[in-house]
């Protein structure tokens, strides 16, 4: 029974992109070639999470920001 | 402080949040308020029977579909903004706004994911119930994910629920409720989510004006401006109460935003609401006397009082109320206010000292302090005031503030007039003989966007310097971070964004000219 109710959404799902209209295709491709911009170029090239890449523990984090708001 | 920062690097990663919030929400409103509109539609169809109305659902779901689209995921760039460029911000903020913003994504993801796909793929596959269903769960599950971004940007104009631990240098969370439903967070999600109701019942009236103007699909314009001019009388009226009810708050939690507003440099009982107005310069004018700063004004007589306290002889403070106090008012002046915040600073700085040099009495006594309610009230509130070397920078921009909130007052009492001229001659069927306000129409979509961003510009521009209302200056939540790669990094962002807006108009240009399809159930 729970493999038929998971057979049919995932069945809902592939009919449903199998039959894409082209400008669904369009849009799909446009979220797509986004995503990959936001989080492959961007995030790793000019957006890494500064605490973290610079520190290794939240103590270390703590004590720099402490630093930086007592300075 | 002050001299130790770089201000370049300050306004550009201010420049660069700017930037992308407001392409962000020009995708956001729309999404907010035509999911109820198709919603509403689609129940229609789904009571009457008639296919006609399947076929306007399914024209305005084509709309969404390609706004959901382009705008989708727009919002995370701000979150990588957070950790990279105000990292002092995002630690010191903590759990307070991980937590909202946690539940927005997870909510995000499965609601609208979910449903959205119901909507695009179910028609023929799923009952019309069901169908009907999942478009008003996308409605409601778009407007939910929504509050939780606005419930975290209302606590950083109101903070509160929340207790300052020197040890790990963060706020964290006492009460998630008080958090949720703090009257700023809640007149906030209201008031922001209705204008995009506005705001999505404005396009779909200005898109089927095209058709008529074109004099295409008929039937279809008159019932999609029937139920959007409905929808955008109701939307409108309900932005005007809590846009009141902001107005009140505001008063309370961050007066010198409403005195910016208004341009109201000295406090009065009984203060006129400046319905109209031009603020003159202020370098022949230093002091900037209240009547003496305008070119131009036509005031509405104690309404500002009554907007404010409602009441209308009620006192309003001014810019110089609030930087020189008003002891007779009962309020502290600026200069009060640093010195409580340089003493908070310095006990965060005593803590320092004591955790350096393993001093566990000092720290003991430190963490007690900064748990006490008399300190916390006293001094801590004012922690951000500390920060503050030139007292004129607790003065936001007044005439961008006075400009953006009169904007979108004034464009918000033209879209209810708008609407319901529209719906009168739409009853009586007049619609294709009035061309000239089916012409309007079309110019008053760019308004709607034109509004949303001022409310927008006053919320965050209004409440300067303030990141963190009282106890963060913006300048004090950078990262210390390459100024130049934010400059990069801002005009990628205004390159990738502006191809995203052609994207948007041209796709959707092409199918608003391809018009509405019969086909489905």
């Amino acid at each position: 029974m729970k493999r038929n109710i998971l057979s049919g959404v995932i069945m809902f799902y592939v009919d449903g992109f199998r039959n894409l209209s082209s400008l669904g295709r369009r849009l799909w491709l446009i979220i797509l070639i986004k995503l990959f911009v936001i989080f492959i170029l961007l995030r790793l090239l000019f957006f890494p999470d500064f605490l973290k890449s610079e520190y290794n523990s939240d103590k270390e984090r703590s004590e720099h920001v402490l630093e930086q708001l007592t300075r | 402080m002050i001299e130790n920062i770089d201000l370049s690097l300050v306004n550009w990663s201010r420049g660069q949040f700017a930037l992308t919030a407001m392409y962000h929400w020009l995708f956001v409103p729309l999404t907010l308020g035509i999911t109820f509109i198709l919603a509403i539609m689609e129940t229609i169809y789904v009571r009457t029977g008639d296919e006609h109305w399947k076929k306007v659902t399914k024209f305005w779901m084509t709309l969404f579909g390609i706004n959901f689209a382009i705008g989708v995921a727009t919002g995370i760039i701000l979150e990588f903004e957070f950790g990279t460029n105000w990292s002092n911000y995002s630690w010191f903020v903590g759990d307070i706004f991980g937590a909202p913003l946690a539940i927005e994504g997870i909510m995000a993801f499965f609601l609208e994911s979910t449903f959205i796909a119901v909507m695009f793929f179910g028609w023929n596959k799923v009952s019309k119930k069901f169908h009907l269903a999942a478009t008003w769960l996308v409605a409601i599950g778009a407007n939910l994910s929504a509050l939780w971004i606005l419930v975290a940007n209302a606590w950083m104009q109101h903070p509160t629920g929340m207790h300052f631990n020197p040890d790990t240098v963060r706020n964290e969370m006492l009460n998630f409720w008080e958090v949720l439903f703090s009257p700023v967070a809640v007149n906030k999600f209201l008031h922001t989510v209705t204008s995009g109701f506005v705001l999505a019942s404005v396009f779909v009236v200005g898109i089927s004006s095209w058709f008529l103007l074109r004099k295409r699909e008929l039937l279809f314009a008159h019932r999609s401006i029937i139920v959007a001019t409905i929808f955008g009388i109701m939307s409108t009226l309900y932005v005007i109460v809590t846009g009141d009810g902001s107005a009140k708050k505001i008063v309370q939690v961050q007066p010198m935003k409403l005195a910016a507003m208004e341009g109201l440099y000295n406090g009065q009982e009984g203060a006129g609401l400046t319905a109209i107005g031009v603020i003159s310069g202020s370098k022949d004018d230093p002091e900037n006397k209240n009547m003496e700063n305008f070119a131009f004004r036509i005031e509405i007589p104690n309404f500002l009082s009554y907007m404010a306290y409602g009441k209308s002889n009620a006192f309003v403070p001014g810019i110089n109320d609030l930087i020189k106090g008003n002891p007779e008012r009962g309020i502290m002046s600026a200069g009060e206010k640093i010195e409580r915040g340089r003493y908070a600073r310095e006990m965060l700085r005593e803590y320092k000292k004591a955790r350096e040099t393993n001093d566990s009495t000092g720290i003991q006594i430190l963490q007690a302090m900064f748990t006490d309610q008399n300190f916390i009230n006293d001094y801590f509130r004012y922690f951000g005031y500390g920060f503050i070397e030139n007292i004129d920078q607790l003065i936001p921009n007044v005439p961008l503030s006075f400009y953006s909130f009169h904007l979108m007052v004034g464009l918000g009492f033209y879209f209810l007039i708008f609407f319901i001229l529209f719906l009168i001659y739409a009853i009586r069927k007049k619609l294709e003989q009035r061309r000239w306000i089916l012409r309007l129409a079309l110019l008053t979509i760019p308004l709607a966007y034109i509004t949303s961003m001022s409310g927008w510009t006053l919320a965050e521009m209004g409440r300067q310097p303030w990141v963190i209302q009282d106890l963060m200056p913006t300048f004090a939540a950078v990262s210390q971070i390459d100024s130049g790669t934010v400059r990069i990094t801002f005009w990628l962002f205004a390159a990738i964004f502006t191809m995203l807006l052609i994207a948007e108009i041209k796709i959707m240009t092409t199918q608003v000219k391809a018009g509405p399809k019969d086909g489905g159930h």
